[in-house]
């Protein structure tokens, strides 16, 4: 990559700079508007940057950012690694992070569901992460029998090595055309979306973590990896104990989705584990920020099943904010809410916030959930006695919360 | 919970047409008839399963292009709806669910699938998706204040001389000819989630009034505040 043609290196410099100046007008972290800036100059640019590496793409409904930077993490053992941190997980933003570290030989690249065919088939990379397919922002994002089939059509007569979560059964379907697949257990909390066969619409019957259609010869395939609980199998039968920081199974299964990733680059697991450990919080998700003796510790749920991952982790012994907004990048339709059950919710302090806080006070009082309205984050949080207290929001009320405590965390 | 006189609630096909959060209005009409201490009994029927010939008030959601088609294929050759609603049942029919109970609809590559008949029109794929708030007045006859909710589809929806439009809209596209939805008998079909129960109340106590005859009023504090605000936040100044 260092043999880039003249055109795409000056196409990458200037794409560098409108990001330096991005970030230091405050405008933004400046991983897109580089990368468009070098994709209106030189429309190749990213099959050239790509060129020469060794690429692993990451894409799921949830889990890409975090599963993204485990990887990083990890593959930093064997050398500089390239990788959009921040989420810009557009060609925009892969051309970006592409730029910023022209010499590393790896890259990692969290990439939007929409975009994995295209961003296969410019970058030809030869390792692909698929984790789970869910409803999500239906005013704006795919429907996501229609993306699983992209991603098959995507996938067929190409040389990529495929790590797919065979408990999605959306997910299966979408890899099973791949040249070669390692299928990892990583479980399935949210099921809503997949009772029917992906494949020619008939039931599926599950018994525990197996799937199989009744009508089809459609079924889980077996397992190399499984997550179990705190730990992960091997391909070798081995019993690994997920020592990480990060909290809740949805982080569990990113973890052993990352060690089999890794393996493929020919890391172990037992030289990637300590790095993975090393990750405590990804973009804000999971960090603690304090006011006046609060400690509110952020979770970020974007979709159905996010928000059941988030209950997961959530402490049912403190109080909780809630923070909604139906923003471009969230969705402007809000009736995603009624998909998510809140009544686990019940018995503990609730405060209910955001843009979007009336729709979500009418979702509580229908679930039966005791709950205080608040004008604003700031507000919620000084209605908490001294003391911890969990918060979940979607996309940009996280980002606001983040905004009030200056994107330090 | 089970009794001869609870309310049967009946959901059909969660696992193909419940995409766009329409569970919220299978929740909203139990919480509005418990509230007047109505006993409800919920069905969740599988597109695996027969629909039950004996609820009160069906209801059937939206979903992607495929499992439109296969839930139209599957309540035809069942039947079980078709019955419960000659026999006196009503129905709310949300997006995908809308265009099955016409005589066709527009599939995944615009081909024509035919819907199973319960309602008089005929949708196809129209050019651009309509997505967005939409506002509509209601159809006067039925006593239900201003519709509010969201759309998003690319149906454009004819409406036969067998049924009055449900609304007609302010803002919005709804069926593509300044009209929303559509009624006839105890059948309520429309393009709107939000969920719309949720968003209208009154469209609830109207399928409710329907399968119990005359509703005590209740304290609508929530709901109106969204209302309000959802108004206030859509219609021009």
């Amino acid at each position: 990559m260092s043999q880039l043609p003249l055109r795409a290196q000056v196409a990458s410099v200037l794409g560098r700079t409108a990001a330096t100046l991005s970030r230091m007008t405050g405008r933004g972290d400046g991983s897109v508007i580089g990368g468009r800036v070098g994709l209106v100059l030189e429309p190749d640019l990213l099959r050239k940057l790509a060129q020469d590496r060794k690429l692993v793409l990451v894409s799921a409904t949830n889990g890409k950012t975090t599963t993204t930077r485990l990887i990083t993490s990890a593959l930093d053992e064997l050398g500089e690694v390239a990788t959009n941190a921040f989420g810009a997980n557009m060609p925009a933003g892969h051309v970006s992070a592409l730029s910023q570290s022209k010499r590393a030989p790896y890259g990692v690249l969290e990439v939007d569901e929409k975009y994995l065919p295209e961003v296969l088939d410019t970058t030809g990379a030869g390792v692909v992460c698929l984790m789970n397919l869910s409803r999500d922002q239906m005013d704006r994002a795919a429907e996501i029998w229609l993306l699983a089939q992209k991603w098959r059509r995507a996938l067929t007569g190409r040389a990529a090595h495929v790590i797919a979560n065979c408990d999605d059964p959306l997910v299966t379907w979408a890899a099973t055309t791949a040249a070669e697949v390692t299928w990892v257990a990583a479980g399935q909390r949210w099921k809503e979306d997949s009772w029917c066969c992906p494949e020619c619409g008939g039931p599926l019957d599950r018994k525990d973590s197996d799937w199989a259609c009744r009508e089809c010869t459609f079924h889980r395939p077996e397992p190399h990896w499984v997550l179990d609980d705190d730990a992960v199998i091997d391909p070798r039968g081995q019993r690994l104990r997920l020592d990480i920081q990060l909290p809740g199974l949805a982080n569990r299964a990113n973890a052993a989705m990352a060690l089999a990733v890794v393996e493929v680059f020919g890391l172990p697991a037992e030289r990637a584990l300590p790095r993975l450990s090393e990750v405590r919080s990804v973009a804000g998700r999971y960090t603690t920020v304090e006011r006046e003796g609060r400690q509110a510790r952020l979770l970020l749920a974007k979709n159905p099943a996010g928000w059941l991952e988030a209950f997961d982790v959530a402490d049912p012994a403190l109080p909780i904010i809630l923070s909604v907004n139906a923003q471009g990048p969230d969705g402007r339709d809000t009736s995603w809410l009624w998909d998510v059950d809140y009544r686990i919710l019940g018995g503990r302090p609730v405060y209910v916030t955001g843009e979007r806080r009336l729709d979500l006070a009418l979702r509580l009082d229908v679930a039966g959930v005791p709950f205080q309205l608040t004008g604003g984050f700031n507000e919620a949080l000084a209605a908490q006695p001294p003391g911890k207290v969990d918060v979940i929001a979607n996309y940009t009320a996280f980002q606001q919360i983040r905004a009030e405590f200056g994107r330090a965390v | 919970m089970q009794s001869e006189s609870a309310l049967r609630l009946v959901w059909i096909y969660p696992d193909l047409l419940s995409t766009y959060g329409d569970q919220g209005n299978v929740l909203v009409l139990e919480q509005r008839a418990r509230r007047r201490g109505i006993d409800v009994e919920i069905v969740h029927v599988r597109s695996a399963d027969p629909v039950p010939e004996s609820g009160d008030i069906y209801l059937i959601g939206g979903g992607e292009d495929r499992p439109q088609i296969l839930g139209a294929e599957r309540l035809r050759r069942d039947g079980g709806l078709q019955r419960a609603i000659a026999r006196g049942a009503a129905l709310l029919a949300v997006c995908a669910g809308y265009q099955i109970m016409g005589s066709s609809f527009g599939g995944d590559e615009g081909q024509p699938v035919a819907g199973i008949g319960l309602l008089d029109i005929s949708s196809v794929r129209g050019q651009a998706r309509a997505v967005g708030e939409l506002v509509a007045e209601v159809d006067a006859t039925l006593n239900v204040p201003t519709l509010t909710g969201f759309e998003n589809h690319m149906g454009v929806t004819q409406l036969g001389p067998d049924v009055r439009p449900l609304s007609r809209t302010l803002v919005g596209i709804g069926n593509g000819d300044g009209t929303e939805g559509c009624h006839s008998g105890r059948i309520v079909g429309t393009y709107l989630h939000g969920p719309a129960l949720a968003r209208n109340p009154g469209l609830a106590d109207l399928l409710l009034g329907w399968a119990t005859g005359p509703l005590a009023p209740l304290d609508d504090g929530w709901f109106d505040r969204l209302r309000e605000e959802r108004l206030a936040a859509v219609l021009p100044r």
